[in-house]
This record gives C-alpha cells, sequence and structure tokens, in this order.
C-alpha cells in the first residue's frame, strides 16, 4: 500500500530539495563511422547519432511527465574521437567537432562527449591531432565537451601529454575570452578516466562498451542536506546512516528512470553514477552538506574527513540501490557549480591547496575552479601533474578543469551561467615548474598497478 | 496500476469535483482520496487505479495540469512506480 507519508516525502525532495535526474546520457559506439576519407566519416558519425538518438529527448520527456521527476540534461557521449581521426591523419580533425555539434542539434540533447583522446601512455598521431584542434573546435561549437586522458595507475602519467595540456587549456580560454572563457569549462583532464561517465564535460564512450547503452547520473546534495538538517544534533555515526538511508532513496529513482528509459529506446542499461552533483541553486549544495555536518565554512579544518564521510556514505547507500553502478560515483566538488564553494573561495576559506586534498577522498579533481589569467601553462600542467599523481597513486579518477580567466586577476570573477555557474578567480602559487613539466617522458606506473 | 495526483492551492468551490471529473472523463477510477484545509491552503492527494485509462498517462497529467491552471492550483501527477521504487525494497 502507498503511504501519505512517502507519498509527500517524495514530492518535499523534488519540489523543496532540487532532487531530480541530473542526466540520461546515451552512449553511442562510433567506431563503425571509421573512414579514411573524413568527409565520409563525418557523414557516418552525424547519420548514425540522428538516428540512435532520435526519441532520447522526446522519451524523457515523457518520463519526466511520467514520474514527475525532473530530468535536466539529455546527452551523448561517443567513442574517443582521436580514435576516428587516426584513419584520416592529413585531415583536420575538427571537422568531426562540426558533425557532433549538428547531429546535437538535430536530436536536440544538451551536451554531447568525446572529443576525446586517451594518451597515458603516448600518442597516435590521430591523438596528437585531436589535442591541437580541441582549442577550436570548443571555441567553434556550444555542446561539445572534450576529454584528454593522460595517466593511469596502470601506464602511469604521460609527462609529454600533461606538458601539452597546460597550453591546451590556455589557449582554449583565450579562443572563447570574449564568451567568459568558456572554451576551458569544456574541457577536462583525467587520470584514470571511466568509460561509462555520463557527467559532462567528461562523458565519453568507452571501447570495451556495447554499441549503445543508457547510464544515469543522479543529482541530490539538497536531500542530504535537508535529512542531516532533520537528524540535528546526532553522532557521526548516525550522520553516516542519515546519508546512507537518504543515497538509496535518491539512487532507487535513477535506477527506475535509467530502466525505463532503456525499456523505450529499446537500447541495454548501463550504469547508475552515484554521484552527488550540486548546482549554483541555493539548497542544492554539497559544500552545504558538510557544512551541515558542523563545519563553519567548507574550506574549514575537517573538510576533507567530512567529504571523505559523505563520499563513503553515498555510495554504501547508493550501491544496494542499483543493479549496476559506475561512472564516477561520488561527491562532487565543482567550485563555480556549487553555492557554497563559491562563498567558501569568496571569503577565502577555500583555496585550491584544501580542493587538492579534498579531491583524494572524493570523486573528481580540481572541477570548475577559475584561476588568474596570467596563469603559464606550465603552471597549469603542474597543476594537472599532482592530480593525476593522486588519482595513479590511489587507483582513482582525478580531474582537472581549470579556467584561466583572461585578463583577469584574483578578486574578479567569471560568470557562466545556467548549471556551470560563476567562479572567484582564486589564486596559484606561482612558483615555477617549468624545468620538472619540459622534463617529458612518462612517470612509470606505480608499484600499487603491479596487482597480477 | 496506480496514479498519484496532489494538488496544492487556495482552498476554493470545485476542486475535489474538477479533479475527480477530469479523472473520469479518462477512465481513471479513484480508489483513495486524503484532503486537508490549513486556513485558506488546500492539499488533496488522490490516488486512482489506471488500468483501464481511455487515454495516454500523458495526456491525463495534461488535461489534469490544464484544469489546476485554470483554478490557479498547482497539480502533481506522479506513476505509482516512483513511491514503490523509493520507498520499497
Amino acid at each position: 500500500m502507498l503511504n501519505i507519508g512517502d507519498i509527500q516525502e517524495t514530492i518535499t525532495m523534488i519540489q523543496d530539495e532540487h532532487l531530480d535526474i541530473r542526466t540520461v546520457t546515451m552512449g553511442i559506439s562510433l567506431l563503425d563511422c571509421i573512414d579514411d576519407d573524413i568527409n565520409k566519416a563525418c557523414d557516418k558519425v552525424y547519420e548514425k547519432i540522428a538516428r540512435y538518438a532520435e526519441r532520447l529527448v522526446p522519451e524523457c520527456e515523457s518520463i519526466e511527465k511520467r514520474y514527475g521527476i525532473p530530468i535536466i540534461n539529455k546527452r551523448i557521449a561517443v567513442t574517443p574521437i582521436a580514435m576516428l581521426a587516426s584513419a584520416c591523419p592529413t585531415s583536420n580533425p575538427v571537422h568531426f567537432a562540426h558533425a557532433l555539434e549538428r547531429a546535437s542539434r538535430t536530436v536536440g540533447v544538451n551536451f554531447i562527449g568525446g572529443y576525446s583522446a586517451l594518451v597515458n601512455k603516448g600518442f597516435s598521431a590521430g591523438d596528437y591531432a585531436l589535442i591541437e584542434s580541441i582549442p577550436q573546435a570548443l571555441a567553434e561549437t556550444e555542446h561539445l565537451c572534450s576529454s584528454v586522458n593522460i595517466g593511469s595507475t596502470k601506464s602511469g602519467i604521460n609527462l609529454d601529454a600533461v606538458a601539452k595540456m597546460g597550453g591546451v587549456i590556455r589557449k582554449a580560454a583565450e579562443l572563447t575570452a570574449d564568451r567568459n572563457c568558456i572554451g576551458a569549462a569544456k574541457l577536462v583532464v583525467f587520470c584514470n578516466a571511466p568509460e561509462d561517465n555520463p557527467f559532462m564535460a567528461g562523458a565519453f564512450h568507452g571501447t570495451g562498451e556495447p554499441d549503445c547503452v543508457i547510464n544515469v547520473g543522479v543529482s541530490g546534495p539538497g536531500v542530504v542536506a535537508a535529512a542531516l538538517k532533520k537528524a540535528g544534533d546526532c553522532n557521526i555515526t548516525e550522520v553516516a546512516d542519515t546519508i546512507k538511508r537518504t543515497a538509496f532513496k535518491i539512487t532507487r529513482m535513477g535506477q527506475l528512470v535509467a530502466q525505463e528509459a532503456s525499456r523505450r529506446l529499446c537500447v541495454p542499461f548501463g550504469i547508475v553514477d552515484l554521484s552527488l552533483a550540486p548546482t549554483p541553486a541555493v539548497g542544492d549544495s554539497v559544500a552545504h552538506i558538510l557544512e551541515t555536518m558542523g563545519l563553519e565554512h567548507c574550506g574549514a579544518a575537517g573538510t576533507t574527513a567530512c567529504l571523505a564521510l559523505l563520499n563513503d556514505a553515498v555510495k554504501k547507500g547508493g550501491v544496494m540501490a542499483s543493479s549496476h553502478v559506475g561512472g564516477l560515483s561520488g561527491a562532487f566538488i565543482p567550485v563555480s557549480e556549487d553555492a557554497g564553494m563559491i562563498d567558501a573561495a569568496r571569503n577565502g576559506h577555500l583555496c585550491i591547496e584544501k580542493l587538492e586534498a579534498m579531491t583524494a577522498v572524493c570523486s573528481v579533481g580540481l572541477d570548475m575552479i577559475v584561476i588568474p589569467g596570467d596563469t603559464s601553462a606550465e603552471i597549469i600542467s603542474a597543476i594537472i601533474a599532482d592530480e593525476a599523481a593522486i588519482g595513479m597513486i590511489n587507483s582513482k579518477t582525478t580531474a582537472v578543469r581549470l579556467i584561466p580567466a583572461i585578463g583577469k586577476s584574483v578578486g574578479d570573477e567569471l560568470e557562466f551561467g545556467g548549471l556551470l555557474g560563476s567562479g572567484p578567480v582564486m589564486p596559484v602559487n606561482t612558483a615555477s615548474p617549468a624545468r620538472f613539466i619540459h622534463r617529458g617522458g612518462q612517470i612509470p606506473a606505480p608499484i600499487q598497478s603491479l596487482k597480477n | 496500476m496506480k496514479v498519484i495526483i496532489s494538488v496544492l492551492g487556495k482552498d476554493t468551490v470545485g476542486i475535489l469535483a474538477k479533479a475527480s471529473g477530469v479523472c473520469a472523463d479518462c477512465n481513471a477510477n479513484i480508489l483513495e482520496v486524503a484532503q486537508n484545509v490549513l486556513g485558506d491552503v488546500f492539499a488533496m492527494t488522490m490516488i486512482a487505479d489506471i488500468d483501464k485509462l481511455s487515454v495516454s498517462f500523458d495526456e491525463l497529467s495534461d488535461r489534469l495540469n490544464a484544469m489546476a491552471e485554470e483554478m490557479g492550483l498547482s497539480v502533481r501527477v506522479m506513476h505509482e512506480d516512483i513511491f514503490n521504487s523509493m520507498h520499497r525494497i
């Protein structure tokens, strides 16, 4: 029997606590679109995406209506385009970017990810050409997202790629300086990138995935914060239990939507990503959860411990609620996309070094952080290297999405709007790591990689 | 299968009648109604059987939303699966 109390609880979560499905992401393999003529390859890419994702948006809208739960974004992730670019090494891969953008407009999705290269152990010709073209591709498109995997626990860190990406991030920001440097906000550099991540900017469709798949990402920091407020002054074990119970409910909803989308679209269900994804809206903040646990401000001493507990409890609660869990699965800490993080950064309570420590215990990395416009490519590369080292050693995904605010310095702000939010320019350590970065070569795989 | 219809807004004559009217037109059989009025705020939760619905679920939802808009109310029309999956193991 349905219980009125349960009904009211669910409605309150959706209506007042910002519970939503953050994204239904369709993963599409483009391996059968490879062609040595780039124009033919682009036609095949466009045609396949338009055909496979034709019903994605209308079916998601119908599911929203059936369950009364908002699905904020409908997205597509494709095979890393560098693999297609390798077949036509003399052509500019940016043609693929335009084909993907056209396809995304035709099917009406919010983002399309997969302008990506996996170079954790070295470059192929296609990888190199694609990475070179990223700034232009992001400047000339609106919905396209790009990612590059520069390291893994199994292979170590490709320092040549790290060095290259510092410059690519700067250039992506420079080419879009008139649009709040948005290019850099659509580019993420990974270590241990997951192949089934539904979240942008890092979503791509891994080569081990089926031809087509549905992955779902849920949201719900507001629901967790509200449950903790209701729990009051309990001890920390009870805090963890409250988070687990709430995460279970949130994830069950994700599982329901994922199964329904998979059934309607006749596409296999891949995973539910257990991440708590914040938005800039008040009441939808991961930082506010940490503050509800008892910190005066996010970034205070104790932040890393609270985040570790949150991240672990979300997984423990979520894992039983879904038949397949994957993607990033953990709490996100994107500064510009989280009202509490923005406040803490503005007030000087949250610095990049503290964020770096936090990334050792949560799901991703230094995400959506605005840095001074005159930050050198080498410093950006070295921040990537530090973050990748945390991922490599701890066998976890880490990522870097930094936005150099061209023409701005500490004290200024960048305003992206929408889910990307806004962020204050945060100071970075300006001592030069240039000699280290320009050594090049490969940081060897750590001893942790030898598990066989 | 059941649908949960929850209505919230300023109390006025005929809210229950209009909502039931839409359900009847669509052949949704009302099983349970819980309502209360606090001051002039009306809140109602209605559970209806939709096995023999004469229109699509989306159409039922559209009609109820149109009714609510006309009367200045807010309505949520949700399939029972979301509550069952969230609150049952």
